[in-house]
């Protein structure tokens, strides 16, 4: 047993707190947005353009002139603002959004991030992963703890080509919460997993203080 | 009040660019995916067969729409983007080595175009310190953190769209689809402007105008938007 795709995103919006601004990347840690709760004043930002991200459109009601990083359909909400992209970009960089959910292929011990490049497969580019990273106050990488042939995802180092160096402050995986500080420390377990499967499927060592 | 003679009306995309198009140029071209794209100004510079183009263009567009169209017709000799995904012609062309390929971390692009735009030559960031992207640029520390030198981006033609423009050439975005647009009207050599809406002055209130007439060379009025969307996602009641 460990946490499903569900449980994953439901402890990630757990990292959320009240008056936060934050960047969620493509795939499931957009899906984050579904679990935020509604008592927390959250704000959404798309690093095409704009604050304040509200949900996906009803059919037939989607404007071609609003959508958001992975080019989805989105609405406003009434707080929310347009902008460039150089201005969006400055409010990342510049250390305004608090926080910043994204996926990996690899993380290491230090917190080193690879997730845009495959080499000799082709490269897609980076988008706007390595602004978030290199500009965002704190960093959660979102992924499953192995990749589909099982091998490890948390490493002691990174074998792909990087998107940021030592810039991860916390991974959330099906198997549990671990935060990065001088190393991996184990923070939480997911449901029924126990100490020696998280050793057994990580490829770098784990801090265990429980 | 006095009337003045505005020249920078011009009556399609073809008589916009007709002057302006050389082989071997750059070109900046707005728009974020499908969202924002200036349409009929890439249909015309596909149409003039201009080629050996630089663009500077933050996606390579989808296959039949934006910088995809010049794909086809192999007007492309380089793209600097941040992201080409999703289109099967470009990863071809590049596999085969017939496109060079520019990637730039998407707020580095903003950036950069922003600079050249502003008269900013270079400029140090974070973003891309201890990866591919900093390797062979200049590095700094100051205040005891690291950062990469990035220059700034000119080009020979910038072609923006905007949702609102008027005679003066005062520009209004509509929504996301302001993304990379203004910031590369200031970059461009010559700027070409398409909007949905072309006004007389005084009809857009000048408080609210996202990008001053100043740095708009040409200006005309889009036809036939396509305003194509690339990942319709909707939500159940």
């Amino acid at each position: 047993m460990s946490w499903d795709r569900e449980k994953m995103c439901l402890r990630a919006s757990k990292e959320l707190k009240d008056g936060d601004y934050v960047n969620l990347g493509i795939g499931m840690p957009t899906l984050v947005a579904n679990y935020i709760s509604q008592d927390l004043n959250v704000t959404l930002q798309s690093e095409n353009g704009m604050l304040g991200m509200g949900p996906f459109p009803l059919k037939g009601e989607e404007d071609a002139d609003l959508i958001n990083a992975g080019k989805q359909t989105i609405t406003s909400l009434p707080e929310s603002s347009y902008f460039s992209s150089a201005d969006s970009f400055a409010m990342i960089r510049g250390g305004h959004i608090d926080l910043s959910i994204l996926g990996a292929m690899e993380v290491s011990s230090k917190g080193d991030l690879a997730n845009w490049m495959i080499p000799g497969k082709m490269v897609k580019g980076m988008g706007g992963a390595m602004d978030l990273v290199a500009g965002v106050k704190k960093v959660i990488v979102l992924m499953d703890h192995n990749a589909k042939d099982g091998s490890p995802k948390i490493l002691n180092s990174c074998s792909l080509p990087l998107t940021g160096k030592e810039v991860v402050d916390l991974i959330i995986t099906n198997l549990g919460v671990f935060e990065i500080n001088n190393g991996i420390k184990l923070l939480e377990y997911a449901e029924n997993v126990s100490k020696e499967e998280i050793i057994k499927k990580t490829g770098a060592e784990v801090l265990f203080t429980n | 009040m006095y009337k003045k003679n505005y020249k920078k009306i011009y009556n399609s995309p073809e008589e916009s660019l007709k002057d302006i198009l050389f082989d071997g140029m750059t070109i900046m071209s707005g728009g974020f995916g499908l969202c924002g794209l200036p349409e009929n100004l890439i249909l015309a510079i596909k149409k003039s067969g201009v080629t050996n183009l630089s663009v500077i263009s933050n996606n390579a567009g989808t296959e039949g729409f934006g910088l995809g169209l010049l794909l086809e017709t192999r007007q492309i000799k380089k793209a600097i983007s941040s992201y080409v995904g999703e289109n099967k012609l470009f990863e071809k062309q590049y596999l085969s080595g017939e496109i060079e390929l520019e990637f730039n971390p998407q707020g580095t692009l903003a950036e950069r175009i922003r600079a050249g735009g502003a008269g900013i030559p270079a400029f140090f960031t974070a973003t891309g310190v201890g990866t591919v992207v900093s390797k062979n640029k200049e590095t700094r520390f100051f205040n005891e953190k690291e950062y990469v030198m990035e220059t700034g981006l000119v080009a020979d033609l910038a072609i923006v769209k905007a949702w609102k423009g008027d005679e003066a050439g005062n520009l209004v975005f509509r929504k996301t689809a302001r993304n990379f647009n203004p910031i590369m009207a200031t970059a461009g050599k010559i700027t070409v402007v398409e909007v949905e809406e072309l006004l007389s002055v005084g009809e857009l209130d000048p408080d609210q105008i996202h990008t001053p007439g100043i740095y708009v060379n040409r200006i005309i009025k889009g036809d036939n938007y396509s305003k194509a969307i690339e990942n319709l996602t909707v939500r159940e009641k």
